[in-house]
């Protein structure tokens, strides 16, 4: 098992539109290893939604996909995603199966009709044959396991009675109740005050290490990468501007959009030559209107977690 | 939920006070009454009657006391059960209406199920095949349907059945089982009759049920309730039933209250021309007559009908949708 359990190569993706065709994804390349958490940085804009949908084929019809993306899962034979029919058995398996996601609004990603305990057996449901009555009750363990009291209360309650940070706290749990390989973050605490962020944080890196897993944790926050991510993939305007451990591309930035991101933080980790690259970058390359970290209030809590 | 439901039913009187005045005041607003549209008949047919028959005739139906006292009288009689007494047919209004409001019940339940059987899975199929042929293809069809009067497909109905397979229509029984009692015969031939009031009267809301749930479920299409459960595998029929259609029919349910009345007022015309045994030409007729107990009473059992509707389609909504029950809670 040497090859990495998720491996992306040359992935292209394009949207039509009545404007004609986006290009939102450029031969994007990168790997995902197992049992580690690889973090994908990017502005606004720059194609990291785009990235996660596609391991799931979760992208509209009208996105147009080409490349490879291939998982690699344990004890199963190799999958080649981007080939896999919308009807194939195997799509099931990977969704929810094998690759589960979190998504950025936790007030939106619930269906606000259905019971909290019934959405996430529901996801056992779908992958193995097991009673609804097991089911609950693996549920119920599973909310235990992200933190949640009282579950047995809980699991008859419905989302709109929880908070934000509970409800993200759900589709953790509903991520990861069937034991997938692969677990996606886009955003997951993006939507979250920072309190609540720190502690799904903290929850996101010790289920990864319980579960011995893999996560592919999508933000727009360095901050966040130094504090969670083992390697990390920079991307800017749909393509993969480098990869590599964060602690080298954090210390050691290669490519000089790397070195404008650190610099773009305030008092963040940074040599002090990198003003200066990232200028010069600006000058071969517009950088536009990133939001990247525009504001101070992004910038207070990227030196919070940066520390 | 007994709180509330105890909050709405008390919230009932109120309302349909107000609407008996309002009745009662609409139907005395034309010239004269019962006894000068019988006079009017009379002398048409060359009898008149001397000035104090005309007066006793007033005195027998309190048509000589002051307005307010009459309607007292009236809803007192009213809430007592006592309908009062139909001056065009000589009958006790009881006698009169409850059969024909069953058959005007029965009719309108069905029209509503037809709608929703027909329209309610097109509008799905329109919204998961937006702009396909199909979806343009029923939108115009249901157009059609909204933009034709109903009498008019009731007309057109009771002619191809005629001339097509030499049936007719109208009613809701053959000659022979007319007058009969229940049997299984009789019941399959109103069956065989009442499908076209069905049709004629379901049709004029199929239009609009149609494009309501193409609306609704395009905007639950686009939720992310219903990507999180794409993510995590569940079978794309099963998804679209299970999560956006369950939450795109909702709005529905709590529309059966506002539907009725529609529905009710559309009985009537059709009713009229398809001569069927309900409430809705036996109304139109009393209006005309000013048979001011008939018309009343009519009025206000359709009045009842619609608010206990309303309050069954709100109960209904809270049944199945538990943000709605919480709310109220
Ligand atoms: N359904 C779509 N149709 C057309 N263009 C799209 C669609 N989805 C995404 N795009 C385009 O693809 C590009 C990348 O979008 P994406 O959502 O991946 O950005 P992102 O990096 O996730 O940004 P954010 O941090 O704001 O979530 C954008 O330019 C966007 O306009
Ligand atoms: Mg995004």
């Amino acid at each position: 098992m040497s090859e990495s359990l998720l491996s992306i190569k040359n992935l292209s993706v394009e949207f039509k539109t009545e404007l004609g065709k986006v290009n939102a994804l450029n031969e994007v390349s990168f790997d995902v290893p197992r049992n580690s958490i690889t973090a994908v940085v990017g502005e606004s804009g720059s194609g990291k939604s785009v990235t996660s949908n596609a391991i799931l084929r979760l992208l509209p019809d009208t996105a147009q996909i080409s490349g490879e993306i291939i998982l690699n899962p344990q004890g199963e034979d190799p999958l080649n995603i981007t080939s896999l029919d919308e009807r194939d058995p195997r799509m099931q398996n990977l969704r929810g199966g094998l690759v589960s996601m979190v998504f950025q609004e936790p007030m939106t990603a619930l269906s606000p009709v259905h019971r909290i305990g019934d959405q996430v057996a529901e996801a056992v449901l779908c992958h193995r044959d097991v009673s609804p009555e097991v089911a609950m009750a693996e549920a119920a363990t599973m909310l235990e396991q992200v933190g949640l009291t009282e579950v047995d209360k809980k699991i008859r309650m419905y989302p709109f009675e929880f908070s934000g940070g509970m409800r993200q706290r759900v589709v953790i749990a509903m991520a990861l109740i069937c034991h997938p390989q692969l677990l996606i973050c886009d955003e997951p605490t993006t939507a979250l005050d920072v309190t609540i962020q720190a502690e799904i944080l903290v929850l996101i890196k010790s289920l990864q290490r319980k579960l011995n897993n893999s996560v592919l944790f999508i933000t727009h926050d360095l901050g966040v990468v130094a504090q969670i991510a083992d390697r990390v993939v920079v991307m800017y305007d749909g393509q993969v501007m480098e990869s590599g451990s964060v602690r080298q591309v954090l210390k050691n930035p290669q490519h000089p959009y790397t070195r404008h991101l650190l610099a773009s933080i305030p008092g963040a980790v940074t040599d002090s030559g990198s003003q200066l690259h990232a200028a010069n970058w600006s000058d071969g390359a517009p950088i536009g209107a990133g939001t990247f970290l525009a504001d101070a209030e992004e910038g207070r809590q990227v030196r919070e977690f940066s520390q | 939920m007994r709180k509330y439901v105890l909050r709405r039913l008390l919230g009932m009187i109120p309302t349909l006070a107000i609407i008996s005045i309002l009745v009662f005041t609409v139907i005395q607003l034309p010239e004269g009454d019962i006894v000068t549209s019988t006079l009017d008949r009379l002398s048409a047919t060359g009898v008149d009657l001397s000035d104090e028959r005309i007066q006793n005739l007033r005195a027998q139906y309190n048509l000589d006391q002051p307005l307010f006292v009459q309607y007292l009288a009236w809803i007192g009689n009213f809430i007592t059960g006592d309908m009062g007494f139909s001056y065009l047919y000589a009958q006790p209004v009881n006698e009169l209406v409850w059969e024909r409001l069953g058959y005007t019940l029965l009719i309108t339940v069905c029209a509503l199920l037809f709608t929703w059987l027909l329209a309610l899975p097109i509008g799905i199929y329109s919204a998961v095949r937006q702009y396909s042929i199909a979806d343009y293809g029923f939108t115009t069809i249901g157009l059609i349907g909204l933009a034709t009067p109903n009498f008019l497909i009731a007309l057109i109905l009771m002619y191809l059945g005629y001339t097509w397979f030499g049936l007719s229509f109208g009613g809701l029984f053959s000659p022979e089982f007319l007058n009969t009692p229940w049997s299984w015969a009789r019941f399959v031939d109103m069956l065989a009759h009442l499908w076209i009031p069905v049709v004629v009267i379901g049709t004029s809301g199929m239009a609009i049920t149609m494009r309501l749930m193409r609306a609704n479920l395009l905007d639950e299409l686009k939720k992310p309730y219903v990507i999180t459960a794409r993510a995590k595998g569940v079978p794309p029929l099963k998804l679209l039933l299970k999560y956006p259609v369950r939450i795109a029919i909702n709005p529905f349910i709590s529309t059966i209250g506002l539907l009725l009345p529609a529905l009710l007022s559309g009985e009537a015309i059709v009713g009229v021309v398809l001569n069927l045994p309900t409430t809705g030409p036996l109304l139109v007729q009393s209006l005309i007559t000013q048979d001011m107990y008939l018309a009343g009473s009519l009025i206000m059992l359709l009045s009842v009908l619609t608010v206990v509707g309303m309050l069954l389609s709100d109960l209904l909504l809270a049944w199945v949708d538990p943000r709605v029950r919480y709310e109220r809670a």
